[in-house]
């Protein structure tokens, strides 16, 4: 707040001045409230609404409910319940799938959000009956238990392996470190992971 | 089937690496005969590849969380927002008016009683979870606070507001944890419970030339089972299919049968991938009850999945404890007089007793232990991974190594006086070589601000044995194999174990063998709880497998012009044992079969050498599972941060079935230890009774960043006491890693913390304590 009898920090003339803009204040005025127009999102809800998502390389037509996280689409509708929700807050990482091949919790992410990325789940890994060299390693070192955690830690693997071919233990404990495994997988996910490592052709 | 005749045997008996002598037991006429060592063997005690581990790594295998049927409605629970109350008014109406709701419970009527915050209140099955959650808004619940208590000191105190009042029952009934009957209740101390205790312990500490003391803190721990307490139930006019995320399929079936006056051929409970219990998991529970009585209500099915606030706040814990412990000694080390006080609270409910560890561990003659449950009002305690046992090590382990100190003994030197286990004494020789204990310096040696130190603890945890479970092998006429029960897998491995002991009969593969289980449609096996499910469904399994193997040979016999007796399986084959070359496939001798099938049924015999201990179904066997785990650690006395460099588990498990699965269990073991240790703790806020870290960002779980290398060495430990001679290692892992890594921050420091967690916090508290004003 501006004392009485002093300049504020920022006065509409050194804002407009920084803004670059030779015109008059009011066709100014007038751009700013034009690209706030074309800039609102629609208004979406409170019905489902129609979205398309591209998922494992297929285009879907879904309706959603707008307050419907990723996680919730992909287990419900699209049914790849491979996706795991574990606390459903951005905690723990089981719900991790790839947007445009990056990891992210898509317990924490609406899926009328999504747009045109596209979404990899755990079933949209492997090439066919192709595992990919990630989840070979991760049945080889046994980097499971209950296995709840498992597709998550596994997308987030697999993201580092596309990233960095050879991947030191340091890279990989930095890739899942937001992943939480109650049965204690992580010292066999190592051991995937420099397995994997070795073993890749790049 | 009886077995009236008996047959003397000889099998390998002792440690592997220490010498494997024989041991003759008189078995039942109709077992299989002894199983050799695991070096002789082709697919038991081999590394042998998770059996669903493609399923689990593409997401292919359901839990109950995804299991999903045509009508299935989505329950919420209503809780209690208060942590003592009396229910003044409930008015569930209007939830029942809400668009798509089927179903509405109320669950605490006029004048109920809720005890702690997330006390379930009432429930919604609605078509979608939304419409449930905003059903539930809309019950109108008029509540009169009560007074509370959420601190198990200040609930001792003789002004502390009551968590049951004067003619309310507390619930007794818990899993796992045998709780003593008919124990006092002053205020909200029940107990003392003083069972255990033997000699004469005023005689004990007179003859005891050392004396050490010590008050010991545990907190209260939650299990975060990854997935959620889940359960589907479908009400049908012929019957209830339940799915469960649970530790005991069959139990859960009778618990059904019980509460909803079915009969046991109606009941079916099925789980597939399970997501981890670690103890919690092990019975109905209120909210399986719930969930069957919604899908009634509304004839369809009704899936009911936790959320992970509910988790933390009403699934069971593992209660925190207070324990005084005083051992008295002679100057050689050998105890005289061991006595333990302890108030443990498991909130609303009992189990909290941590007695067994002191008193079973260590040569003693004199033993007094006196247990008491406050009661607190918050979330009922249940078991989990090694209940009891585990706060006990923390006090009696820490106490033992302060002994050690005390007498100038080195704490393994003092063990191997005080303890008889042969199988620690190598645990402990071989865990000190790999660590390096002989570079161990004295308390508090290094002379930097980060200080370094090794520290040692044992685990002790009875080999259990549940006898009433059964499963059937059967061979079809295409020659493939398959073994049903209605055991569980909660990620163990246990499918894989079963799989690996039928191949190992039937001289096949594992992979060979289809795996049908976790579906009470199949013989009834055992509870995954107390560690007893490899040693109680592992040696039916082989009984079953070698006897149809039996029946095979007898139909193959004639063809090869031998006797059955003249034949092995293996490699696929079935072949005359001196003359190899004579033999068929498995697939050719079971296309000639009589019958479509040859199956066999059978259940867990009692332990050959006799049981030491018997509870109904529940038997220990003769030898206590062991362990012992050496930590590293370095202790940054500037921040107080204590990191783990190193963890070295040496464990034991009669003969071990599978050392890749094993090691995975222990490494889990230790991480659940290193936890508990540093991390973990349930907090509850004084002034409104609410738990401030019902999550999983504020609850924290060690992950990757805490993990240590931990190097895991098994023991072969052979006693001839079953058809597989196998037992379970889940919760002796567990058990010997928090005292561990206390007496290594004793050794790195000179200072004892006696509290968990020890958080940077409380070490650096106990470096440097703050002078009392006076």
């Amino acid at each position: 707040m501006s004392e009485p009898g002093r300049t504020p920090s920022v006065s509409r003339r050194s804002f407009l001045g920084g803004a670059g803009v030779a015109a008059s204040s009011a066709a100014l005025l007038n751009q700013v409230s034009l690209a706030a127009a074309a800039d609102e999102p629609a208004i979406a809800g409170p019905g489902a609404v129609a979205i398309a998502l591209t998922v494992n390389g297929r285009a879907c037509e879904v309706r959603v409910d707008p307050s419907a996280t990723l996680a919730e689409v992909l287990r419900g509708p699209l049914d790849l319940t491979g996706t795991k929700i574990g606390c459903d807050r951005g905690a723990c990482s089981a719900c991790t799938v790839w947007l445009d091949g990056a990891p992210v919790a898509s317990c924490m992410l609406l899926a009328i959000d999504v747009g045109d990325r596209a979404v990899t789940t755990i079933e949209g890994l492997a090439q066919g009956d192709t595992l990919h060299p990630v989840q070979l390693a991760f049945i080889e070192q046994d980097a499971m238990q209950c296995g709840y955690c498992t597709p998550g830690m596994v997308m987030s693997c697999a993201a580092l392996l596309q990233r960095v071919p050879h991947p030191t233990p340091e890279d990989t404990q930095a890739a899942i470190s937001g992943h939480l495994c109650r049965c204690g997988s992580y010292p066999h996910v190592q051991e995937a992971m420099q397995a994997a490592s070795t073993t890749r052709k790049t | 089937m009886a077995s009236d005749t008996m047959r003397v045997e000889k099998f390998p008996f002792g440690i592997a690496g220490v010498g494997v002598g024989e041991i003759e037991r008189r078995i039942p006429a109709d077992e299989p005969p002894p199983l050799p060592v695991n070096s002789a063997l082709q697919v038991i005690g081999k590394p042998v590849q998770r059996q669903d581990a493609r399923g689990k790594v593409t997401g292919a295998v359901r839990f109950t969380v995804d299991i999903k049927l045509p009508g299935l409605l989505h329950a919420r629970i209503l809780r209690s927002p208060l942590p003592h109350a009396r229910v003044q008014a409930i008015d569930a109406a209007p939830a029942t008016r809400q668009p798509g709701v089927r179903a509405v419970l109320v669950i605490a009527p006029q004048d109920a009683i809720l005890r702690y915050v997330g006390a379930p209140v009432a429930a919604v099955a609605a078509r979608t979870a939304a419409a449930a959650d905003a059903a539930l808004r809309l019950i109108r619940l008029d509540y009169v606070p009560l007074p509370f208590v959420v601190d198990p000191d200040l609930a001792r105190h003789p002004d502390a507001a009551l968590v049951y009042s004067a003619g309310a029952t507390p619930p007794l009934a818990i899993a796992e944890i045998p709780v003593a009957a008919g124990l006092p209740l002053t205020g909200n101390v029940r107990g003392p419970d003083t069972q255990g205790s033997r000699g004469d312990i005023a005689q004990g500490f007179a003859q005891a030339e050392i004396v050490v003391e010590g008050d010991y803190r545990t907190h209260t721990q939650t299990h975060c089972c990854m997935e959620p307490h889940a359960i589907v139930a479908d009400w049908r006019d012929d019957g209830l299919t339940v799915w469960m995320s649970t530790q005991f399929t069959a139990g859960v079936r009778q618990e059904l049968a019980q509460s909803f006056g079915l009969k046991l051929a109606q009941v079916r409970v099925k789980v597939a991938a399970m997501g981890g219990g670690f103890g919690s998991k092990s019975q109905l529970g209120s909210y399986g009850r719930y969930a069957v009585m919604l899908s009634r209500q509304a004839r369809a099915p009704v899936r009911l999945v936790f959320d992970r606030q509910e988790e933390q706040l009403d699934s069971g814990n593992r209660p925190a404890t207070w324990q005084h412990l005083r051992l008295g000694a002679r100057r050689d080390g050998m105890l005289t007089a061991i006595s333990l006080l302890e108030y443990g609270t498991a909130g609303v409910g009992v189990g909290a007793g941590a007695g067994n560890f002191a008193q079973a561990l260590y040569t003693c003659p004199n033993f007094a232990a006196a247990q008491s449950d406050v009661f607190i009002n918050a979330g009922r305690g249940s078991a989990m991974r090694g209940p009891g046992n585990t706060p006990g090590a923390f006090a009696m382990e820490q106490a033992i190594d302060e002994l050690a100190d005390k007498l100038g003994l080195d704490p393994l030197a003092l063990r191997e006086r005080i303890d008889p286990s042969p199988v620690r004494r190598e645990e402990r020789r071989l865990g000190a070589q790999r660590i390096g204990w002989d570079r161990r310096h004295k308390p508090g040696a290094d002379p930097g601000p980060v200080k370094r130190g090794l520290g040692v603890a044992q685990s002790l945890w009875g080999a259990n044995v549940q006898t009433n479970a059964s499963c059937e092998v059967r061979l079809l006429r295409d020659g493939s194999v398959e073994v049903l029960s209605s055991v569980q897998d909660l990620g163990t491995g246990i499918g894989t174990i079963l799989a690996q002991v039928v191949a190992e009969e039937l001289g096949l593969l594992p992979e060979d063998i289809t795996l049908r289980i976790g579906d009470t449609d199949f013989p009834a096996g055992p509870p995954s709880h107390g560690s007893r499910t490899t040693a109680s469904i592992t040696p039916p399994a082989r009984t079953a497998a070698w006897k149809v193997k039996q029946a095979l040979f007898r139909q193959v016999a004639p063809a090869l012009g031998v006797a059955p007796d003249q034949l092995v399986a293996r490699d696929g084959r079935i072949m005359v044992r001196d003359d190899p070359a004579r033999g068929m496939s498995l697939r050719e001798a079971a296309a000639g079969l009589r019958t479509d099938q040859l199956s066999a049924t059978e259940a867990r015999r009692d332990d050959y050498g006799g049981f030491r201990r018997r509870m109904g179904d529940a038997n220990a066997a003769q030898n206590d599972i062991g362990g012992v785990q050496f930590a590293a650690v370095a202790v940054d006395t500037e921040t107080g941060a204590i990191r783990i460099e190193r963890v070295v588990a040496v464990q034991d498990c009669g003969r071990p079935m599978n050392p890749k699965l094993l090691e995975s269990q222990v490494q889990g073991g230790v991480l659940m230890g290193i936890g508990y240790a540093l991390l973990e703790q349930r907090v509850i806020d004084q002034p409104t009774g609410h738990v401030m870290n019902a999550d999983l960002e504020h609850y924290k779980l060690a992950g990757p960043r805490e993990t240590p290398p931990i190097e895991v060495v098994l023991l072969e430990n052979y006693q001839g006491q079953s058809a597989t001679d196998a037992y379970g290692i889940a919760e002796p892992s567990n058990i010997a890693t928090a005292p561990a890594i206390a007496n290594a921050v004793f050794n790195a420091t000179g200072v004892r913390l006696r509290e968990l967690p020890m958080t940077p916090a409380a070490v650096l508290a106990a470096l440097r304590p703050v002078p009392q004003r006076s």
